[in-house]
């Protein structure tokens, strides 16, 4: 008896079963679907020796392209959290006719063919299409320029905003507001101490969303950008265009600097979210 | 401050939630809204803070009409059922916040702010947790933190909405005695909702009744407890059984039996009668008294509690010492000491 008390317990029991099996399951899982892939990728550019290497990745074409990529995927999940959580609002709080038309309007981006979407955009913002001359008028240039990527990239994003706020937003009490009117606190003060902290994880993970998505966008932006080299070329475009010329080692290259960028990036914004939800006393 | 609330009538989308409901409330007083869900208590509650505004009538606070003013201009101090602390905020800046959200002009410097914080948060007996968060303390720390927020702001009155309906019975009773109090070392004028009729009574100077839209009756404790002015009133407030009886010329009948309570003048015919359990004797004798067979017989602490059915087939409900009677069981008569008779026409049953 006594034996069989003081034998080490190897295993703390748990309420919670399978533990090894459900995290083994996962790291085989990611392990195939996402790190195999990306070790070939980074095998594949790593043929073409560091000093090679340096040179692609220096090369003005390639950082001009990285620049407009990142630059305009930042821009537009910018746009989107500003444009994203006032839609989401406006789903949650109001009832209006035609409230359950545009809910389901918001997912649209998400099951259009971006080649669609890229055509759609650029018939409206061509120079001799319906907005494309009144804008140009004001000295505005949208299609076949950099904003016309943002714009692109805009659209494709909006719903990681909303559909990440929304349910957030919804389970905010009406009593928080109430109770900041009680103590005297004005609309904007309620919106800016009240309300949106508790939504800045959610927004956060919109906007990591939106990026990664803008990032790897490619059938939109393509219709609309123009793809200028050095002005509106972006760097999914030129891995492609280094694939035709059969140039794979560069192609890869170009697709290891972007994800190494992203990594960090997400990396980045992952850490802040965790940081602003131990600040909202979730406890990390 | 007093409160006046004036022919106050409310309607959500045409369902109306108060009728013509009219209160005065004197400053320093702690005042109870008793009443089942629905009764309007809340709706009342929130009128008086601003949060809803009155289809018709009008609100006064002293001699100034508040009807169209704004929960903020009115200066309230308002504590949710579920406290509705800012959750990303420490419990200090919750505190604080009203103090903080001031105009420049009228805001009070930073260390003003924190001696004020501390001043309240020793108030509510939680010293130095300004820097914890609310999801570390418990639900009734929490309750005192959200009344401490109320009361930074300097409010002209103190509203709290079923403010303990959350917590535990234990937590619940020293909170009650706590905020207690609290009033009567602040002073505010205080009102409170509530569905327990226990905590009304204990806690409150009067106390409100209110069922469908309307006031019952106002009074202290003792008078809603002794003179209910309804039947609604008796039932709903203790415990209480009724009999249909007839008064002929004063007298109380129960079938053939003429009961040694007396009718209020004017009630003649068929009428209600109310008994409290323990307003109820046990007889030897036949004569005046109701006939009956004891169903059910169990101790209750100090009392034991009878279940008698009446030779009428109706159900009343007997307290004796427990001491006095070890066990009564089979037929028995019961004379009724006191109780109240309403005419068979007015409304209302608890429920």
């Amino acid at each position: 008896m006594a034996a069989s008390i003081n034998t080490l317990r190897l295993r703390q029991p748990s309420v919670i079963p399978g533990f090894g099996l459900a995290l083994g399951l996962t790291l085989t899982y990611l392990l195939l679907i996402v790190l195999i892939p990306i070790g070939a990728l980074i095998m594949r550019s790593s043929a073409l020796g560091w000093s090679d290497f340096l040179k692609l990745v220096l090369d003005p074409r390639v950082v001009a392209s990285l620049k407009t990529s990142f630059g305009c995927s930042l821009l537009a999940a910018a746009v989107n959290i500003v444009f994203g959580p006032l839609l989401a609002w406006v789903l949650v709080r109001y009832r209006f006719p035609g409230r359950t038309i545009v809910d389901a309007m918001i997912d649209l981006p998400f099951a259009l063919p971006t080649a669609v979407a890229g055509i759609a955009l650029t018939t409206l913002y061509a120079p001799n299409e319906w907005f494309g001359p009144v804008l140009e008028k004001v000295g505005i240039k949208i299609a076949f320029a950099p904003a016309g990527i943002v714009v692109a990239l805009v659209f494709i994003g909006l719903p990681f905003v909303v559909r990440t706020v929304q349910p957030v937003l919804a389970d905010l009490e009406n009593e928080l507001e109430e109770a900041a009117a009680t103590l005297g606190a004005n609309r904007l003060q309620t919106v800016l101490h009240v309300i949106l902290p508790p939504l800045v994880p959610a927004i956060l993970t919109g906007f990591a969303l939106a990026l990664a998505r803008a990032i790897g966008e490619y059938g939109s932006v393509i219709f609309i950008a123009g793809n200028l080299p050095f002005v509106s070329e972006i760097a999914p475009l030129l891995i492609v265009v280094r694939l035709e010329e059969f140039n794979y080692a560069a192609a890869t290259g170009i697709a290891t600097v972007m994800l190494v960028i992203s990594f960090a990036m997400l990396l980045i914004i992952n850490l802040l979210q965790a940081w602003s939800r131990r600040r909202l006393g979730y406890g990390g | 401050m007093d409160i006046s609330i004036r022919n106050v009538r409310k309607e959500f989308d045409r369902y109306p939630a108060l009728h013509d409901v009219s209160l005065d409330i004197r400053s320093g007083e702690l005042i109870a809204l008793l009443g089942p869900s629905g009764s309007g208590k809340t709706t009342l509650l929130r009128l008086i803070a601003g949060l809803e505004y009155p289809s018709e009538g009008a609100i006064y606070f002293g001699d100034e009409d508040a009807s169209d003013r704004s929960v903020g201009e009115r200066n309230v101090g308002f504590v949710f059922q579920h406290y509705a602390l800012f959750k990303h905020m420490t419990i200090g800046a919750n505190i604080a916040f009203g103090l903080k959200v001031r105009p420049h002009d009228r805001r009070p410097p930073r260390v003003e702010i924190a001696r004020k914080v501390s001043e309240l948060l020793n108030l509510v007996h939680l010293p130095g947790l300004e820097r914890r968060f609310p999801s570390q303390l418990s639900g009734g720390q929490r309750q005192r933190v959200a009344l401490a927020r109320a009361l930074a702001i300097e409010p002209r009155v103190l509203l709290l909405d079923e403010p303990f309906g959350a917590l535990d019975a234990q937590v619940r009773r020293d909170l009650r005695r706590w905020l207690r109090e609290v009033h009567d070392q602040t002073g505010h004028t205080t009102v409170f909702v509530t569905h327990d009729q226990e905590e009304a009574l204990e806690l409150a100077d009067r106390v409100v009744v209110m069922s469908q839209g309307r006031i019952e009756q106002i009074g202290s404790a003792d008078d809603v407890y002794d003179r209910p002015s309804s039947p609604f009133v008796f039932s709903f407030i203790g415990e209480s059984s009724e009999l249909p009886v007839s008064v002929r010329g004063g007298q109380v009948f129960y079938g053939d039996a003429a009961l040694s309570v007396t009718a209020n003048s004017g009630i003649e015919g068929t009428a209600r009668l109310f008994l409290r359990p323990h307003d109820i004797e046990i007889v030897h004798d036949g004569d005046g008294a109701i006939a009956g067979k004891v169903t059910a017989s169990h101790r209750d602490g100090g009392l034991r509690r009878l279940d008698v059915v009446t030779s009428g087939g109706h159900r009343i409900e007997v307290t004796l010492p427990a001491a006095q009677c070890p066990d009564i069981a089979g037929d028995v008569y019961l004379s009724p000491s006191r109780g109240q008779v309403y005419p068979a026409g007015a409304d209302g049953k608890a429920g």
